[in-house]
């Protein structure tokens, strides 16, 4: 009641939150992050606009990986087909459909690990909706952040969408092979990440020929010995900085 | 269109403050939106006029505040421009982003009987 002159009105009461609005994503997908650490799975939520080669990625990491057990999930709008493709490349998958959601959220994954025998996996990989925009705002509890750009994409898709690629570990530099064909340069893809990511990790790579992905494995179990941890948390930006520079991985085209 | 989303959880964390005042309404809320948060503010509004009906908020007014991305040396605390390479060049450190990632509720103001 108002407490100025007792009339009997509602009063009106500010109250301070000061909080995330997607704090409830944030708790679920802390849940998930202390699953994935205690299991000793290395989560990787893969991102990249829709036909960037995520899949083709995951496929031709299959085909060269031994001796790790690799897991995905498989983000679409509709469908199940990425799902089905990494089954048939020896990933054991599953498939989220989102109906029209643009993006996976921390609630998704952890109902898609309820029926998949995750905590066995050396790596999960999360392979998001195909989406350069709204996938980076979702934590999932991933342990890191990639990005997929194909060299199709065109040189300045990093200055379109800064979010993205700001919140990326490493990006990986898709479809090199067909850079003879194009009239873009992998130098000036280099230069517009450097003004929107500060640690540029740029790894080049072909999954049709096969080039780039041994840098892309040596990078895979820099990340096995060195678990946790994730992009956009700035205390976690500072940790990994001293371990990437430790691990110092091969090939990685730097600023 | 994750602003969706987004004004969904903003919508129910409301309803819950609300509750837990046990509030009649909701006049006003709060939020702040970072530039390099990836919400678009405009898109914000629209979804929040589309979702507050039949919601504690059908009457509140939503106040955004835009916060400005700002990257800085975390050495010497220079300023580096936005577009810039994100590196400070006399301490060669990277840039650190001082503000602009926010997507905050900061303040819901309601009728408490």
């Amino acid at each position: 009641m108002c407490q100025t002159c007792g009339c009997g009105d509602p009063e009106l009461v500010p109250v301070e939150i000061h909080e995330r609005i997607l704090e409830g994503n944030d708790r679920a997908a802390a849940h998930n992050r202390r699953h994935f650490e205690a299991a000793g799975v290395l989560a990787v939520n893969l991102m990249g606009s829709p036909g960037s080669g995520k899949t083709a990625l995951l496929e031709a990491t299959a085909a060269a990986l031994a001796g790790r057990r690799l897991g995905a999930i498989s983000g679409d709008l509709a469908t199940d087909h990425d799902a089905r493709r990494l089954g048939a490349a020896g990933i054991p998958s599953r498939s989220i459909t989102t109906g029209t959601a643009c993006h996976l959220d921390a609630e998704l994954v952890h109902r898609a690990l309820h029926d998949f025998a995750w905590p066995e996996l050396d790596v999960l990989f999360i392979e998001n909706v195909g989406n350069l925009v709204c996938p980076a705002i979702y934590d999932l509890g991933q342990a890191a952040n990639v990005v997929a750009l194909s060299v199709t994409e065109g040189e300045d898709k990093p200055l379109k969408y800064p979010v993205m690629f700001r919140t990326a570990e490493l990006v990986v530099l898709t479809k090199i092979d067909l850079l003879p064909h194009l009239d873009v340069r992998t130098e000036a893809i280099a230069d517009a990440l450097a003004r929107v990511m500060p640690e540029v990790r740029l790894l080049p790579l072909s999954a049709h020929s096969g080039e780039g992905i041994e840098d892309w494995l040596a990078w895979l179990e820099s990340r096995l010995r060195t678990p946790g941890d994730r992009p956009g948390d700035r205390t976690g930006r500072a940790q990994r900085k001293s371990r990437s520079r430790a691990a110092g991985q091969a090939g990685t085209l730097a600023r | 269109m994750h602003e969706y989303s987004i004004v969904r959880a903003l919508i129910s964390r409301v309803e819950a403050e609300a509750r837990s005042h046990g509030a009649v309404s909701v006049q006003r809320l709060q939020v702040r939106i970072g530039e390099l948060a990836g919400v678009e503010p405009t898109l914000l509004a629209n979804a929040y006029v589309l979702f507050r009906q039949r919601t504690i908020c059908r009457d509140a007014a939503l106040e955004i505040e835009a916060v400005p991305a700002r990257w800085s040396c975390p050495r010497c605390d220079g300023p580096i421009e936005l577009g810039a390479v994100l590196h400070c060049a006399s301490c060669d450190v990277p840039a650190h982003l001082t503000s602009g990632d926010e997507i905050l509720l900061e303040r819901i103001e309601m009728e408490v009987p």
